[in-house]
């Protein structure tokens, strides 16, 4: 049996990864998973400097899910590179990196400061939701983001990943745009926009408004948008979007994702990335599959 | 500190002990090295509510096999709690968090302030600190609870909002009505009250540790959800921003901005 998969020339030992922003740079999480297992960490969003972030509150729960605004907090790229890369090379997983920023020049930067680092990927982040300047801003029309990837893959000298927003009304067009630009692989999608008011209060639950949306509820539309993006590109693509066990995650692959990553999920259950590995590999056994990548878009 | 785990514990008893306030014992592992001040993470087993509740650590058992949490009905997910009883199974996620500095009270005069559902946490440090110490409720009415747990381990003076026992008013007017003193402080409750604590602190020149609570999704440090702004740069993203979860949720008064 084989769970290998290859994206842009990384082979990974399973399609398992960690959602960015859930899982810290795994650090929290060592507690609970052997690191070891994984197909990769996909770490926090980090910009050129810290962030602060936004006020409180910043998450809230919704009916299947949950809304944060964050608002990317973050140590910015010289901690990371001093504490956080040397501490995920410990392990035996592939390294994702997360790249956020306000300009292009900001992104621009963190790639380069991580052309020497011991990483296997960047995932650039043009589709938070919930900062002011830059994310999503450069990832809700289709010129925006062929112009932003296109920039960063000359500078890039890792794989690069662009990861989508949910926010756009043609997800396929958004993912030729980057396709188009150079990208090397998608991951998609990033949270939903949403809000949450409290009726006693009259007031808006998250001190931002808006949050993303995250969790199990979104997964209908994460699969959705997977397969329609797998119609029209060549180049491989991360799925994720509310995975919380196995079913779900073959559910992505099936729909075409070349793999997977647990969001939201980890703070509900902090084994779900260990049980998301097993329980491909039971049913691999189950359906006599030898290669994970045979199901990747085999739906009918 | 311990590994933290999510493991299932299992119910040995839960009662109403006041309106919405519910005192529930757990079998858990758990105990035993759950400090005061720390929290568990309770997860209601319906599908709908996701994320784990933060609970402080009320008591525990001399055993050590058992937790003793009291909590209030706040939503969906503690409704669900409170409809359970012997014998029934919750997830918990712990022990989490930092705990009081038991060390800074050693012989000194404590206070150890508690308002509303700030209470729970105040008994099983009052059992820990061996030094003087006098114990300061606040309620809003005559509904009270823990003050007979509590009253074994130290003066025990109450406040009501309404006056219907006590002072009149909240933890700080029975320092004025009684003229009480303390070396230290250690308190949990709405944040006006850690408010006027820090400030009477800073006043008195003394040394206060106070428990916070915010809207918290992991529990374990990850989602950088729960922060508070501190003086100091933070240990994580080296800004201004504590994690309550794993930083806290008790710091000393003097180094965050509430």
């Amino acid at each position: 049996m084989n769970t290998q998969v290859t994206i842009a020339g990384v082979t990974f030992q399973n399609p398992v990864m960690t959602a960015s922003g859930t899982f810290g740079s795994g650090m929290e999480y060592s507690d609970f998973v052997d690191l070891n297992k994984l197909g990769a960490v996909v770490t926090k969003g980090v910009a050129n400097v810290p962030w602060e972030g936004n006020p409180t509150p910043r998450v809230a729960e919704v009916y299947g899910g949950m809304l944060n605004a964050i608002g990317l907090q973050n140590p910015g790229i010289d901690v990371f590179v001093k504490r956080d890369i040397p501490f995920l090379q410990k392990y035996d997983t592939k390294i994702i990196v997360n790249v956020c920023g306000k300009t292009v020049e900001d992104y621009l930067e963190v790639v380069e400061r991580l052309g020497d680092q011991p990483v296997d990927m960047l995932e650039i982040n043009v589709s938070c939701p919930n900062v002011k300047e830059g994310a999503i801003a450069f990832g809700q029309k289709p010129e925006s983001l062929f112009d932003i990837t296109s920039r960063i893959k000359k500078k890039a000298k890792q794989p690069v990943i662009m990861k989508l927003s949910p926010n756009v009304t043609d997800i396929a067009e958004m993912s030729r745009a980057a396709e188009a630009a150079g990208a090397d692989a998608l991951s998609m999608i990033n949270t939903i926009t949403g809000m949450k008011i409290d009726i006693q209060k009259r007031k808006f639950v998250l001190a931002n408004k808006t949050g993303g949306m995250s969790g199990p509820a979104i997964k209908p539309v994460a699969v959705r948008m997977v397969y329609q993006a797998a119609q029209v590109v060549k180049i491989p693509i991360i799925g994720m979007g509310g995975i919380s066990n196995a079913e779900d995650a073959i559910e992505f692959l099936l729909a075409g994702a070349s793999a997977v990553a647990v969001g939201a999920m980890n703070f509900v259950n902090p084994y779900t990335t260990v049980e998301v590995v097993e329980g491909i590999e039971d049913y691999m056994r189950k359906y006599g599959i030898e290669k994970v990548t045979d199901l990747i878009g085999a739906v009918e | 500190m311990a590994q933290k785990k999510k493991i299932k514990a299992t119910i040995v008893s839960q009662k109403k002990i006041a309106e919405q306030i519910y005192d529930l014992w757990l079998e858990t592992k758990l105990a035993k090295n759950a400090h005061p001040g720390q929290f568990v993470a309770v997860y209601p087993h319906h599908e709908s509510t996701l994320l784990p509740r933060p609970i402080s650590i009320c008591e525990v058992s001399e055993d050590k096999r058992r937790l003793r949490l009291v909590y209030r009905v706040a939503g969906k997910g503690t409704a669900e709690f409170a409809s359970y009883g012997a014998g029934d199974t919750l997830e918990i996620l712990g022990v989490l968090g930092n705990g009081f500095p038991l060390e800074k009270a050693k012989g000194k005069q404590v206070f150890l302030m508690g308002g509303g559902i700030g209470i729970p946490p105040m008994l099983e440090l009052a059992k820990q600190l061996g030094c003087r110490k006098r114990i300061l409720l606040g309620y809003r009415d005559n509904d009270l609870f823990l003050q007979e747990d509590l009253a074994q381990y130290g003066d025990v003076y109450v406040a009501t909002e309404d006056g219907s026992v006590g002072t009149k008013g909240n933890v700080m007017d029975i320092i004025n009505a009684h003229g009480l003193t303390a070396d230290v402080i250690m308190a949990c409750g709405p944040m006006p009250m850690l408010r006027a604590i820090k400030k009477y602190a800073e006043e008195k020149g003394i040394e206060a540790y106070i428990s916070l609570e915010e809207r918290m999704a992991c529990g374990v440090g990850a989602c950088l959800g729960c922060v508070c702004k501190t003086v100091k740069v933070d240990s994580h993203s080296h800004v201004h921003n504590a994690r309550i979860c794993t930083d806290g949720p008790v710091f000393e008064a003097r180094e965050v901005d509430i």
